[in-house]
């Protein structure tokens, strides 16, 4: 359990002339889910692209499974087996879904492909009975649905999600929450987690880092951010003020 | 009873009420728009003094038919569309579609393959000439290239203004090779094709950071390029003179149909001699190559590279993502693309036995772009379809000589061209906004297919 995944040291991002990661370390261990919160802005979507090499890293290096992947282009690193479900899920909305997960899958070139569709149908049911449908069609949570199936086809050795519950309603946030878990005590998967949902994702996490202004200025054990008053004034109880 | 048809007429007499007021502030809006565009003309006299002229017969004229357009639209055309909508909203979702519509394609190559005989039989030899040639082998060069761009434009999604550019390296590596070398057709139209691909790879390097209107623009400075080199590059190319005396194609070398031959394709079969028979052949060439076309581009779709354009259409960061190589899905589409342009630029250089950059022209590649995105994207029988109605329908045209004795012997239907290309283009966008095959048919399923209907989704964009 304690051998590293994923390794993030000293990264430092820019767009333009624009600093949106200030030196940033952060570590996924096999496993784990880890879960990265903080406000909008704060680089949370930066440093997920900045893992999936675009854009790259000015300085500091991104390590994954011992291997430097700091300066490999996206499709390369895609092709180590970290699969992404993007922000805003990106689905191929004129493709079908049964499609969708077909370009998932496109790495093995569909060799485990109906084994690993039955799987998601599974674990989504609400896919099954949308297969044939065009996944512009789909609702918000279906989509959603969608982009992790497409990304759990890739046969991933990690999950990266970039808010999955970006405009969705509470319970289907639930439902996708639960899943994410399901994965990864069945199966051993492990899952890097982009959230602006900070309650639902410290419930679900191991560990957890705070992000502000492109730093790194917390981090701990799910249950130990949740009980910090620092975290749950900014993050858990802003609104009540 | 009686209510029901009492309510039925007094609609009715409604309806004519204001479809006649509705006629006559159309007419009303007309005569204040034209009466000074229309109805007052100045010239000058031949003391070079300006004259006002009065035309108000054609100022009637225009207003009596906005007046009675608008009146019949109002009161026959739209009750007329909204009945037959409800109709088709009343009527229970058809299982089975007809059995034409269901084999249309295979319908249509076989209606294709007897074409030529057909015309011969009813035409004569000769006579047949104008149909084979001027429709068949016309419209056929248009689907082949429609098809061609539709693997670039229709599946990548990768818009090209320049599409005409590979048509001429094609046809242009045809005319000079076989004419310098002497090679024959069979051997310069794979050649050809490998050119026009290596082209289309060439300008997919520096494009391939550019997505939509930039890479339009780029695209199709490409295609000026590729024709300002044809004309000014006068040693190779012979500028606007173009290259004449393009050797014809032989039947794989066994017949051929030049009229001096021993082994001409006339002599052999014992038939009277005319241009028909090489014409017919050139028929069923592009015919097989239109085929090809279409075969490889169905074949790639269901194929790993060809889900990756359709990807890559719907959305590049996913496609990354995802582990798929943009860089090289680019260029594919680009060369694959190119490859079929070029390969129809040799038959078109065999066809007309002379080649000039006036034939390479911007219009070309708007027309086969019009066709393909009026075809709807990415559907083929769309796209022959719409070849067919666009450019047989301008050759159509040429036929129209009766006008003449409507409009004047000075009339040239033929000039008209664009202008109802154009009007045609318009009323196709208004009624259907995704072309005529709008829907798009899944390469994946697991028990039946469904065609996934167009209408639900904007075009691109979740």
């Amino acid at each position: 359990m304690s051998d590293t995944l994923l390794s993030v040291q000293g990264v430092q991002t820019y767009y333009g002339n624009i600093r949106a990661l200030a030196g940033v370390d952060v570590e996924v261990k096999k496993g784990e889910i880890v879960s990265l919160i903080g406000a909008n802005g704060a680089g949370k979507s930066t440093l997920m692209m900045t893992i999936c090499g675009s854009p790259q890293a000015r300085t500091g290096t991104v390590t994954f499974d011992g291997e430097d992947i700091t300066r490999l282009p996206t499709h390369l690193i895609a092709r180590r087996r970290i699969a992404q479900s993007p922000e805003g899920r990106r689905i191929f909305p004129r493709m079908t879904v049964y499609e969708n997960l077909q370009m998932g899958a496109s790495l093995d070139n569909l060799k485990y492909f109906n084994e690993d569709v039955e799987k998601i149908f599974t674990l989504f049911p609400r896919l099954k009975e949308r297969q044939s449908q065009r996944g512009g069609t789909l609702s918000g949570g279906e989509q959603q649905m969608l982009s992790i199936g497409r990304a759990l086809m890739a046969r991933p050795k990690l999950l990266l999600l970039d808010e999955p519950s970006l405009g969705l309603a509470p319970l289907i946030v639930k439902g996708i929450f639960d899943a994410i878990k399901k994965l990864n005590q069945n199966e051993g998967l492990t899952v890097f987690l982009v959230e602006q949902n900070a309650f639902a994702a410290l419930k679900l996490s191991d560990r957890a880092y705070v992000m502000v202004n492109g730093q790194v200025t917390m981090s701990g054990s799910g249950k130990e951010l949740l009980a910090n008053p620092e975290v749950r004034a900014a993050y858990l109880e802003g609104g009540r003020h | 009873m009686s209510n029901i048809s009492n309510t039925h007429e007094r609609a009715g007499g409604n309806l004519t009420a204001q479809a006649l007021r509705e006629g006559f502030f159309a007419g009303l809006v007309s005569l204040g728009l034209f009466v000074l565009f229309v109805g007052l003309e100045t010239t000058q006299n031949i003391r070079n003094e300006l004259v006002l002229n009065q035309r108000w017969g054609l100022l009637a004229i225009f207003v009596i038919v906005a007046a009675v357009g608008r009146f019949l639209s109002v009161a026959y055309l739209r009750p007329w569309l909204a009945a037959r909508k409800a109709a088709a909203a009343a009527k229970p979702a058809e299982g089975e579609e007809s059995f034409f519509k269901r084999n249309f394609s295979k319908i249509a190559i076989v209606a294709l393959i007897f074409y030529p005989p057909i015309m011969v039989m009813l035409f004569g030899v000769q006579g047949s000439l104008k149909w084979v040639d001027n429709f068949g082998i016309q419209i056929l060069i248009y689907v082949m290239l429609a098809w061609g761009l539709n693997i670039v434009v229709g599946l990548a999604g990768l818009l090209d203004l320049g599409y005409v550019a590979f048509y001429a390296v094609g046809a242009y590596s045809y005319a000079l090779l076989s004419q310098q070398f002497g090679f024959s057709f069979w051997i310069l139209l794979p050649l050809a094709g490998i050119l026009a691909a290596f082209w289309g790879m060439i300008l997919g390097f520096p494009v391939l950071r550019l997505k939509g209107d930039y890479l339009a623009i780029v695209t199709l400075a490409f295609g000026e390029i590729i024709r300002l080199v044809l004309i000014n590059w006068t040693e190779v190319t012979r500028g606007t003179f173009g290259v004449s005396g393009i050797p014809k194609a032989s039947v794989f070398g066994i017949w051929s149909f030049d009229v001096s031959a021993p082994n001409n394709f006339a002599k052999a079969f014992d038939l009277p001699m005319s241009s028909a028979y090489y014409k017919i052949f050139l028929f069923y060439l592009i015919l097989a190559l239109a085929l090809l076309t279409a075969y490889v581009t169905i074949r790639l779709r269901r194929m790993p590279i060809g889900r990756a354009w359709e990807a890559l259409r719907e959305d590049e960061i996913a496609c990354r993502s995802l582990g798929i190589n943009t860089v090289t899905t680019k260029l594919t589409a680009f060369s694959i693309g190119a490859m079929f342009g070029g390969f129809a630029g040799s038959f078109f250089a065999v066809r007309q036995g002379f080649v000039s950059p006036e034939s390479f022209v911007f219009l070309e590649s708007a027309i086969i772009l019009a066709i393909v995105v009026l075809g709807g994207m990415g559907s083929l029988v769309g796209i022959a379809v719409a070849a067919a109605v666009m450019v047989g329908g301008t050759e159509l045209l040429r036929e129209m000589t009766f006008l003449k004795q409507i409009f004047g012997p000075d009339f040239t239907p033929e000039l008209y061209r664009m202008l109802i290309f154009g009007l045609a283009m318009v009323t196709v966008m208004v009624w259907k906004p995704r072309g005529f095959v709008g829907s798009r048919e899944p390469t994946a399923f697991l028990r039946e297919r469904k065609a996934v209907s167009g209408n639900f989704t904007k075009e691109g964009h979740g």
